[in-house]
């Protein structure tokens, strides 16, 4: 098929050119390098033409136009502010609308530097107020959420933030209201902006009128360093400007990369960054005579580790955690299996089991780009198992939802109930609880073609016969299979090797150790997130050696901790679900701040060996995938299946320090479908509980309608929520709690 | 020029706002001529009497109606706009009291015609009395099988909703209103696509004024010759023009286009006696105003436009010498700022400025250099604007100034109500305090 673009002549300034049928005017001229001063024109939403500071000439039409929301028609003259005084007066007389009631507070305001009012009113305003009366003004600032300030008196009514709420992230909490002088962004009196993605509101505001609470009064602009950077949160790839004042970070936004996150990104992406300077390991500790850790210096430290792991030698597990760059992560491979001749190596700190690490092996690891952004917006359909994309991939989410939008592709996803992102990606439910999920994954054959994409999350693990299922159904329907963790570090781990392919896994390793294994080295793994106990497989190791950038549970039980760098004290690349690399440079380099890599190779230079970068895939006996069996334990009375997964924000270790963000979070709910309700005596909206094996969360029920039957749901490790089980687990649901 | 009532005619019955005085005068007859006629030569019908819109655009109804796409397998609506809210306009609401048959008879020709089987009236929230009783006959209709399913066996069915706006003056816009209907902030939207194309619930939509639609049925009945033997070759028909101010006998006259002012007053009793006319508007405050000597104008489309204005819902407002100019145009500014609805910097801004500086003059703070700036941010509003609420806003200052700049002038030293007496210019001016 050839696609074949019309193209029209048109003229702007006298300048002929030939463009593409319906683009609009203002992009014409900036083709042209002809910048047509505007504020609610912003290229991924769609015109309003509101604010009529793009007003130009265009020949035959008496009155000026708006060139955001023209497109051009062949033979088209058009005159910008350049060549036409009236645009040029237009121009002028908008702006001095704009600023009669603006409160000109630049010298105090976060936009000051970078403020597109400030910069158009010196290329197309007046030098001089005609504005003799009395401003109007506001009472400010006011809250749109815990993060978003609002400042009405700066507002120029562009409705950038209120058309992004509602047309992008698809959480219309922000509105103007009000009209005439008064009219204003604000929110119902009872539910505040509640996004995942109200960071960007800020961002695209072209005045200073929605501020950070995090970032208010903290910086100017030009005392700022920016640098581009990738995130460090999620498997989606975001490109982040990450802005530096005197080696600290202020603050981060979002850059534009058209092919992964456009110019968005969530507000975990944004704002979870104040970890890097909190609690952090300064120097490495050994453990001295009397059993308490010390610091020591980086020679006695890797002197100390080293003897420690030649005793525990081929004995010894690396579990290197998700958060690594590819870099790392390929030296942690290689310090496993060359240095230690280890086989027992996982960056998974999570549920895991024998049928992933085979379908890891043969249908993920070592692809990259076979599964494209570009390519779920071009999909017909979009299958989801296991995978929550607005909170465990936001951009993903973003993505999806455009495509789902523009009516091109549609989205089906294998859960237990219609999540608030799958309604906003107009997502079809194929209902299933963990038990029904292999059957349904199997029967959804008729949603798919060649023209498909399956995307199947990390929790596709918890479901024995799950990925095994999407591995057939990908092969009957010749659609194109993605797997998306959650994890920024996890693509490239598992591309580096860090699977065990023929040794133990996570919950094997945390079995094993204290009797097959004897010494572990931990990269950044929160205990917590492991299925099984690593805390008491730590206490029962010989020796443990942890590489970590804070203070945390195992440092504190290991018997040498080596201090290493946040992401930006380094640089690195972090490889995305896409297989995409995303690399940066590092932003805060600090003295003495070692990468885990660098670090990894001082410790092999003391054992007397070193590091070496292969690639780890070719040539590799991969396990065959075979569904693992399924649970057949029995659900008793008073008891249901736990269905579950992580919020976006939640109580995850790299977003403390940030009380704004975390006032954002949503809080924990427990659903269960209606006659489920009924069965284990429950009542909406009074609190429940949610119990297994000693530990329990209590939280508000919502009765669901259209869930799974026999499924309880609530969100792990979330705010509200402590309770970290895998799904499938039966949990004792009852009525009541606190 | 005589008065030619016709939607207007029986007025005076105790019952012509209900379904038997309707019906006593030939009502509910032009439906079933239509229905036996067909929509195509409806159309047809309408655009060869060269009906223009009543609400104040004057646009040829036929053609309108033609823009409305067909067998394009989508619903169709039709919205009577009722948002009568102009100040000065008062006759929609009049006709809605006395003869809202009229009205729905129009509304189910309308409907037929362009092939939609819903339409909904928008009207102004702040009239409940006229709500009740539109709803009331829209009942009556529903009861004599008039509206509904299978209308009278003919297949054509037709719901009819009545909607009350919430107080704002932008709904009348069309594509505000449009949005207001559908629940959203009354904004105007913009355009292409155009409501022909896409509009309610962004299917093919006509808007139409009240007025508009009751002259559907006598149209029907008495056909384009009769309708042409009214008004002028580009503005036939007739009107309802509901006089206002300074004048004996304010109130609805019906009369053919093209009738003048002076006859216009005639009829109403002329300026109060003891008084004369200081200038007068043809059609609502957002169309300029004129002086006595045009008073011999025909009201026309055409011919006011030369004059300077515009016929707009032609509903003429008379002033007489106790009349302040400042305090007139502030006053309508004061109501345009508060009306504006805040979407485009012109409209929001201006309006704002406008009565700013126009309130300044009304104390006596006002300079003449501010004369030049107010004409400046007049010239930034005109033309610059999202929708016509703009240009109307930025129209009265202009014409004021022309005739009345000495007035404008004493009020940068003295205060409009210095100058003139506001008691004078009342109705109980000269009763006993």
């Amino acid at each position: 098929m050839t696609v074949t673009t019309q193209t029209v002549t048109v003229t702007v300034d006298g300048v002929v050119v030939e463009v593409p049928a319906g683009t609009l005017v203002i992009r014409v001229a900036e083709m042209l390098g002809t910048a047509i001063p505007r504020f609610c024109d912003h290229p991924l939403l769609e015109p309003v033409a509101a604010c009529r500071m793009c007003l130009v000439e265009i020949e035959g039409q008496g009155k000026p136009q708006p060139s955001c929301a023209i497109t051009v028609a062949d033979g088209m003259v058009i005159k910008t502010q350049h060549t036409s005084e009236m645009a040029e007066k237009a121009q002028a007389g908008v702006m001095e609308f704009l600023l009669i009631n603006h409160p000109l507070d630049c010298p105090i305001c976060d936009k000051g530097g970078e403020c597109p009012l400030q910069n158009q009113a010196m290329t197309n305003g007046q030098s001089e107020t005609r504005f003799e009366g009395t401003k109007r003004t506001f009472p400010k600032p006011i809250n749109v959420s815990a993060q978003v300030l609002l400042d009405r008196e700066r507002c120029v009514s562009c409705a950038r933030c209120t058309r992004f709420a509602d047309q992008i992230a698809g959480d219309p909490f922000i509105e103007l209201l009000e009209r005439g002088a008064k009219q204003q962004v604000g929110t119902s009196e009872d539910q505040p902006f509640d996004s995942y993605f109200s960071g960007n509101t800020i961002q695209i505001c072209p005045v200073g009128a929605l501020t950070s609470a995090k970032y208010r009064f903290r910086s100017r602009p030009f005392d700022l360093v920016s640098t581009p950077t990738a995130c460090e949160h999620c498997a989606s790839g975001c490109t982040l400007r990450t802005d530096v004042r005197r080696n600290t970070v202020m603050r981060r936004l979002a850059w534009d990369t058209p092919e992964v996150n456009e110019e968005w990104n969530c507000d975990k992406g944004r704002f979870a960054f104040p970890y890097t300077n909190e609690g952090r390991l300064t120097h490495p500790l050994v453990r001295d005579d009397s059993g308490n850790l010390v610091p020591a210096s980086w020679p006695e430290a890797l002197r100390v580790a080293a003897a420690g792991l030649v005793t525990t030698g081929k004995a010894t597990a690396v579990l290197s955690g998700g958060r690594v760059t590819v870099e790392d992560a390929q030296a942690y491979a290689s310090f496993a299996r060359d240095v230690l001749g280890t086989k027992d190596v996982d960056f998974r700190a999570r549920a895991v089991s024998h049928e992933e690490t085979a379908f890891l092996a043969n249908h993920v690891a070592s692809k990259s780009l076979d599964v494209t952004y570009g390519d779920l917006e071009a999909a017909k359909s979009v299958l989801l198992v296991s995978f929550e994309p607005e909170d465990e991939s936001p951009i993903v989410f973003l993505r999806l939802r455009k495509a789902a939008l523009s009516g091109t592709t549609k989205v089906y996803a294998v859960a237990p109930y219609t999540s608030a992102g799958l309604a906003k990606m107009k997502g079809t439910l194929l209902v299933a609880g963990p038990r029904e999920e292999v059957s349904v994954i199997a029967s959804a054959t008729n949603h798919l073609s060649s023209d498909s994409v399956v995307l199947v999350g990390e929790r596709a693990a918890q479901t024995p016969g799950a990925l095994a299922a999407v591995a057939e159904l990908v092969t009957k329907t010749g659609a194109k299979l993605a797997w998306i963790p959650r994890r920024a570090g996890d693509r490239g781990a598992l591309d580096a090797g860090l699977l065990p392919i023929d040794g133990r896994n996570t919950s094997e390793i945390v079995a094993a150790t204290g009797s097959a294994i004897k010494g572990l080295v931990v990269g950044g793994v929160s205990p917590e997130d492991v299925d099984g106990d690593l805390m008491a497989a730590i206490a029962k190791a010989q020796f443990v050696v942890s590489l970590e950038t804070r203070h945390t549970k195992i440092t504190a039980e290991a018997d040498v901790v080596l201090p290493v760098a946040v992401v930006t004290e380094k640089a690195g690349t972090f490889r995305n679900w896409e297989g995409r690399d995303r690399s940066f440079p590092a932003v805060t380099p600090t003295p003495g701040a070692l990468s885990d890599a660098e670090v990894l190779t001082e410790l092999a230079r003391e054992l007397g060996k070193s590091i070496s970068v292969s690639d780890f895939w070719p040539g590799v006996n991969k396990p065959a995938l075979k569904a693992d069996s399924a649970s057949a334990e029995s659900v008793g009375t008073g008891q249901a299946i736990l269905s579950t997964w992580r919020h976006l924000l939640d109580k995850g270790s790299l977003q403390s320090g940030e009380p704004y963000l975390a006032a954002t979070a949503r809080v924990a709910v427990i659903r269960v479908s209606p006659a489920t309700a009924q069965q284990l005596s429950l009542v909406d909206g009074a609190t429940a509980t949610v119990s297994c094996c000693g530990s329990s969360a209590s939280a508000p029920l919502i009765v669901t309608a259209g869930m799974a039957e026999g499924v309880v749901w609530l969100p792990a490790n979330s705010e509200g929520s402590s309770l970290n089980l895998p799904s499938g687990c039966i949990v004792e649901v009852s009525q009541g709690g606190n | 020029m005589t008065l030619t009532p016709v939607l207007s005619a029986h007025w005076d019955e105790a019952d012509s706002y209900k379904i038997g005085g309707y019906m006593r005068h030939g009502g509910y007859t032009a439906f079933k001529k239509a229905f036996a006629t067909g929509p195509d030569e409806i159309i047809s019908l309408v655009k060869d009497s060269g009906l223009r819109g009543r609400g104040g655009a004057g646009f040829p109804t036929g053609l309108k109606w033609s823009f409305v796409p067909q067998g394009d397998g989508k619903p169709h609506y039709l919205v009577v706009n009722a948002d009568e809210s102009e100040p000065g306009a008062c006759k929609d609401t009049p006709l809605m009291m006395a003869n809202p048959h009229s009205l729905i008879e129009g509304i189910i020709i309308a409907a037929y015609a362009i092939r939609a089987n819903h339409a909904f009236i928008y009207i102004r929230g702040e009239i409940p009395h006229v709500f009740r009783r539109v709803n009331n006959a829209i009942r009556e209709a529903y009861a004599a099988g008039y509206l509904g399913k299978n209308i009278m066996g003919s297949g054509f069915d037709l719901e009819v909703v009545l909607h009350a706006g919430a107080g704002a003056y932008i709904c009348g816009e069309e594509t505000a209103l449009l949005d207001s209907l559908e629940g959203r902030r009354g904004q105007p939207r913009l355009k292409p696509p155009f409501p022909a194309v896409s509009g309610l619930y962004a299917s093919p939509s006509c808007v139409n004024n009240v007025e508009t639609i009751a002259n559907i049925p006598y149209l029907v009945n008495n056909g384009v010759d009769w309708f042409r033997s009214f008004g002028t070759e580009k503005s036939p028909g007739f009107k309802l023009f509901s006089v206002s101010g300074h004048v004996n006998r304010p109130g609805i006259y019906e009369a053919p286009l093209g009738i003048t002012m002076r006859e216009l007053l005639e009829h109403a009793g002329g300026v109060r006696d003891g008084h004369k006319v200081k200038f007068w508007l043809p059609g609502g405050s957002s169309v300029p105003m004129l002086t006595p000597d045009l008073l011999d104008t025909p009201l026309t489309y055409e011919d006011i436009a030369d004059a300077g204005s515009m016929l707009g819902t032609g509903t003429p407002m008379i002033f007489d010498e106790t009349t302040s100019v400042v305090r007139a145009v502030t006053g309508w500014l004061a109501f345009y700022k508060h009306e504006s609805c805040g979407k485009c910097t012109p409209c929001r801004e201006g309006t704002w400025w406008l009565s700013d500086v126009l309130h300044r003059f009304e104390d006596g703070h006002g300079t003449e250099s501010d004369l030049d700036k107010l004409i400046d941010i007049c010239s930034q509003i005109a033309g610059r604007s999202f929708c016509a609420l703009g240009d109307a806003a930025a129209t009265p200052f202009p014409a004021a100034l022309k005739y009345f700049r000495d007035e404008f002038v004493q009020a940068t030293n003295t205060p409009a109500n210095e100058t003139f007496d506001p008691v004078a210019a009342t109705v109980f001016a000269g009763a006993t305090r």
